[in-house]
């Protein structure tokens, strides 16, 4: 584990070593695309005024996903290929991603 | 071979492939074992080569415990390219259920798999309407005939977009859909919220069918029906018949 800061928190960082390479972290968010159904969504959004909790919509449930890449120029492009081709399947899903700095 | 082996029937190949987490490889070598004029034969999915087979079945299942979205693994699979090119050159593919899914993301098949719209993972008989015979797959039905197969998914809700719904419904891709026992495409019959109560699909060249329902499971009238014997009647009958013109009246089966 990593020394902790004051507030009891790692410092936050996407740059490491791994095996001599350096590499980045990036956060992936996959949602359903809008207008396609999301039962998940649907069924939360249904649920929350049982609690009290009224007024809430478009509940949307989604994937996020960390993952960390060679650092580099050509990261933000190789990350949308990655979602492009795997971790999002574009008929049904949009994605959005950060690289963490 | 010598002259006389005009008189021996070669039987029709099919290949079943095993993916990690397949469990409806068995029951599909089982269907097709019960038919004289065919042979049936595993393919692990490590294989690369698919020598001599008329037609290979993705069976259902869980390839790949479904991780990360339904037959989104299983698609890069080393037999998968062999599956791609096999189909490319004219053989003929049913991917049923998980099968199904993993021609999808393959982008063999248009679309793509929804969760079902009641969140559950449904197992029950339904009615089919099977809306095009003019497919390896069907042609041992008459179009309009309703038929009664299992479904078994989580994953079964179809989806896809409009420009890519008017393609399928032009060419006549649609090959069964969800229908009440009169045959009506109602919403009421539809399971899963499946778009226009898609059940199966073609490609453009119908040499790659896809669908939900599983036929293996009801070939035998002591396990509940025999429905799905003419799934795999038609591939029999396509492949016997693509040499000679075949008489698509003897493919037709009475059930």
């Amino acid at each position: 584990m990593p020394e902790s800061s004051g507030d009891g928190r790692e410092p936050e960082t996407g740059r490491h070593e791994r095996n001599g390479v350096l590499t980045m972290k990036a956060k992936v968010f996959i949602t359903p695309k809008k207008g396609i159904l999301d039962p998940q969504g649907l069924t939360i959004e249904r649920s929350l005024p049982a609690l009290g909790f009224e007024g809430v919509s478009n509940v949307r449930v989604g994937k996020y996903i960390e993952l960390e890449l060679p650092d580099g120029e050509k990261a933000a492009a190789e990350l949308d290929q990655m979602c492009h081709k795997l971790l999002a399947n574009p008929i049904i899903e949009d994605f959005e991603f950060e690289l963490v700095p | 071979m010598a002259a006389s082996s005009q008189t021996e029937i070669t039987p029709v190949r099919f290949g079943v492939v095993v993916f990690p987490g397949s469990n409806c490889d068995a029951d599909s070598y089982h269907a097709v074992s019960t038919f004289a004029g065919a042979e049936p034969r595993y393919l692990w999915h490590k294989d690369t080569h698919l020598d001599g087979l008329d037609c290979v079945i993705l069976p259902g299942g869980f390839s790949y415990g479904d991780y990360l979205r339904c037959g989104a693994i299983a698609r890069f699979s080393p037999i998968m390219k062999a599956v791609r090119r096999f189909a490319e050159d004219g053989g003929l593919v049913i991917g049923i259920c998980n099968g199904f899914q993993i021609l999808l993301e393959a982008g063999m098949l248009p679309g793509a798999m929804l969760q079902n719209r009641g969140l559950k993972f449904i197992c029950k008989l339904v009615n089919l309407r099977v809306e095009s015979n003019r497919t390896p797959f069907t042609g041992a039905y008459e179009t309009g005939q309703v038929i009664r197969l299992p479904v078994a998914h989580h994953e079964g809700n179809y989806y896809i977009g409009e420009a890519g719904m008017r393609e399928l419904e032009e060419n006549n891709q649609i090959i069964v859909r969800y229908c009440d026992e009169d045959g009506a495409i109602t919403p009421k019959a539809n399971p899963n919220g499946s778009l226009a109560n898609i059940a199966g699909i073609c490609n453009r060249e119908r040499n790659v069918f896809g669908v939900m329902p599983h036929p293996e499971r009801v070939c035998d009238e002591i396990i509940g029906g025999a429905d799905g014997r003419g799934v795999f009647e038609s591939i029999i009958g396509a492949v016997a018949g693509a040499g000679e013109q075949a008489d698509p009246s003897s493919l037709r089966s009475s059930g």
